[in-house]
């Protein structure tokens, strides 16, 4: 499938997974990571349940203390 | 646009504030200067010493309630700007009631967790409303990492990695660059479409 992952193409050998098996795919390991997919919030006890898919527009931002 | 045109825009226009730190207070200095209408800013906070190291407040004021002084302050930069203070520590609710018909609010926490809070309420509540983020601007130098990126309605300012930590404070530099980019965004949100 491909996706765009913060605004960048990508491409990963498989049909869909969720959210949490591609945040776990790319490595992101923060510990305060607020998810979007297709511009909507996903939080995170409901990561392992959505899916992402072919065309989706996901975002992944993560949040550090300072201010 | 000339000056005078940008401030009659400005002035019909309400920014909140989340926070009244170093992002919080030197963003809603800049956005005084310009001339906006309105501020809400809000802070549970009272102003420490070593908060002078980059947030707008003086010597004589250390102990002092944060959103209060702030707005005394906002007074001395441009006294025709309307303050609404909120001495309170911002929950979900208190976001939604307090920032809902402003037209940008500007996040200005200093915990990562606080920023989570602001993030989720205001995508999940008001998604219409723009929210500009700052986030990643401990410590000193590489200014080439400070940044704006877009997301719909959201803009992150910063560069999304420096977290504080003691051997990496926050500074005045990189914190009032962060601030500031903040305010600019701000003012190309409100001025988009207004350009002749």
């Amino acid at each position: 499938m491909k996706i765009t992952l913060n605004n960048r193409e990508e491409s990963i050998d498989k049909e869909m997974m969720t959210l949490q098996e591609l945040i776990d795919y790319k490595n992101f390991t923060f510990k305060l990571l607020v998810t979007k997919v297709n511009g909507k919030l996903v939080k995170k006890d409901q990561r392992d349940r959505a899916i992402v898919r072919d065309g989706d527009k996901v975002t992944v931002l993560h949040l550090v203390s300072g201010g | 646009m000339k000056f005078s045109q940008i401030k009659s825009i400005l002035s019909k226009k309400t920014i909140g504030i989340a926070g009244c730190g170093g992002l919080g207070s030197n963003c809603a200095v800049a956005l005084a200067r310009v001339g906006v209408g309105k501020l809400v800013i809000a802070d549970f906070d009272v102003i420490d010493e070593s908060n002078l190291n980059r947030q707008y407040y003086y010597f004589d004021q250390v102990g002092q309630k944060k959103a209060f002084t702030l707005q005394d302050n906002l007074y001395f930069v441009n006294e025709s700007v309307k303050v609404e203070a909120h001495d309170l520590k911002l929950g979900p609710e208190d976001i939604i009631e307090i920032y809902k018909d402003c037209d940008v609010i500007v996040e200005a926490f200093d915990l990562a967790e606080m920023k989570e809070m602001i993030l989720e309420t205001v995508l999940e509540n008001i998604p219409d409303t723009p929210l500009v983020m700052g986030v990643g601007m401990a410590g000193w130098g590489d200014n080439n990492s400070l940044q704006t990126r877009y997301e719909g309605n959201l803009y992150i300012c910063g560069d999304e990695r420096s977290e504080i930590a003691e051997d990496l404070p926050p500074l005045a530099p990189r914190v009032g660059i962060v601030a500031y980019m903040q305010a600019n965004q701000v003012l190309e949100i409100l001025l988009k479409g207004e350009r002749e």
